[in-house]
């Protein structure tokens, strides 16, 4: 058996928690454009566009996120489709992430008052136009602070992936509980090191609530 | 020929008719108010002139613009009428400028120079040349509804729709808000208006509409109207 130092074992789990925090990036951003899409197609004119886009985000909402992990890493090598952990998790996160993002900034779009859907009509401008320059912008605004929080949601969801055996901070933590046999110390820093990563976004979360709670 | 022309037109909220077959002329230069009691339809014509409401049976024609029950192009119908709301919707995240700018730029492709001129000359005429950089929340309701005026005004339209543009307002502010329709009026802007200002209905307008469950009840010149009903609901309702 190896003796790790404290320091040694900090060193191992901040390694991993770059892969936490690519991982996590990665997955927001990719959600968030995935979302975006979803968004547009969820309050379009069109009833087959938005019922398909209400499936998605009911699936994946009323599924675990686990389960979804499952699939993608095990089912889809089945279809002959060879993912890597990372893909895996890439991948289910994306569509998880899609899914509530699409979600929350629905509500956002809708918290837009009708008035501003007049008035810019009354003014001749087109479906998308509208969204683009009067709704979207509004909606932006609403969506910061619940968007904020989801992220940090999000950074902790990404633990679930170590289950796919993807080695990011849960998974070192694990590996490295395994070897030390110091699990109280080990899921403890592991802990701190994610407390660390979200408690800054969530103060920024409520920061940015009580900016633009009051503004226009 | 007709500004605006509206022929049978009809329509129902479920089960509920509301519109029960409007004919209605505006000539050109023409100042029209349309009165009535709240539910008699007039809200709901007005928005029905920009396509804001679908019509089920009828036809309008705008400046050349037609819609009917199963057409309707509101792009065409929409730039030659200009609307201006109760509640003054405005956007809030722009300026007031940019407010009567966006729509130039977006849909006429007006270039953001000759837009920004246009829009600095319509605060101008509503009397606001020194808030094109304030936001909508730094003005008075009768200033936001002076630049929704502004707003619609800079697409130029043939038609201007007003639906009850004071009854937001504190009273103090509605003269602001009338004294920059009146002067529109005397610039021989159409004017279609659903109010409850019955004063400045009589004094603007060249012919006033009584609407009454979904119908035009009466109508004709001012001094008529007001002065002569014939019908017992407009005797009612003026009194």
């Amino acid at each position: 058996m190896i003796e790790f130092s404290f320091a040694q074992i900090v060193e191992g789990l901040l390694l991993a928690a770059r892969w936490t925090v690519l991982l996590s990036l990665v997955s927001f951003i990719t959600g968030g454009v995935v979302g975006l899409l979803l968004l547009v197609m969820r309050v379009s004119q069109s009833r087959v566009l938005r019922s398909l886009v209400r499936l998605y985000i009911e699936v994946f909402q009323g599924t675990p996120l686990l389960l979804q992990l499952f699939i993608v890493y095990f089912g889809l090598p089945l279809l002959g489709i060879d993912v890597s952990p990372w893909m895996a998790a890439t991948l289910g996160l994306t569509f998880f992430t899609s899914a509530y993002l699409a979600e929350i900034w629905r509500g956002c779009v809708e918290a837009v008052p009708k008035g501003q859907w007049e008035a810019s009509a009354s003014l001749a401008m087109n479906y998308f136009e509208q969204l683009r320059h009067v709704i979207l912008p509004q909606a932006a605004r609403i969506a910061i602070a619940p968007t904020v929080g989801f992220g940090v949601q999000a950074i902790k969801d990404t633990a679930l992936v170590s289950i796919i055996g993807f080695a990011e901070l849960t998974k070192a933590g694990t590996q490295i509980s395994n070897a030390t046999f110091r699990p109280f110390l080990v899921y403890g820093l592991v802990a701190l090191i994610y407390f660390a990563l979200c408690y800054p976004l969530t103060r920024y979360a409520r920061a940015l609530q009580r900016k633009w709670h009051a503004a226009r | 020929m007709p500004l605006v022309k509206t022929e049978g037109v009809e329509k129902q909220f479920g089960a509920h008719p509301v519109l029960k077959g409007i004919d209605l002329t505006v000539e050109r230069g023409q100042v029209v108010s349309i009165i009535g009691r709240s539910g008699s339809g007039k809200s709901t014509l007005l928005r029905a002139l920009n396509g804001l409401e679908s019509i089920d049976a009828g036809s309008i024609e705008i400046d050349g613009a037609h819609v009917d029950a199963r057409h309707a192009d509101l792009r065409a119908l929409r730039l030659k009428v200009g609307m201006v709301f109760q509640q003054y919707n405005l956007f809030p995240h722009l300026t007031a400028g940019e407010n009567v700018m966006l729509a130039q730029t977006v849909v006429k492709k007006t270039s953001r120079k000759e837009a920004r001129a246009i829009a600095q000359q319509m605060l101008e005429r509503v009397g606001l040349a020194g808030k094109f950089d304030a936001y909508p929340d730094q003005l008075s309701g009768g200033q936001q509804q002076r630049v929704a005026i502004a707003r619609a005004l800079a697409m130029k339209p043939s038609v201007l729709l007003c639906d009850e543009i004071t009854s937001a307002l504190d009273p103090e502010l509605v003269g602001e808000v009338l004294g920059v329709v009146e002067s529109l009026a005397r610039e021989d802007m159409t004017l279609i208006m659903v109010t409850h200002e019955m004063r400045f209905a009589r004094a603007v307008s060249d012919n006033v509409v009584f609407m009454h469950e979904g119908r035009v009840w009466e109508s004709g010149p001012p001094e008529e109207i007001f002065g002569r009903p014939s019908t017992l609901e407009l005797r009612r309702f003026v009194q």
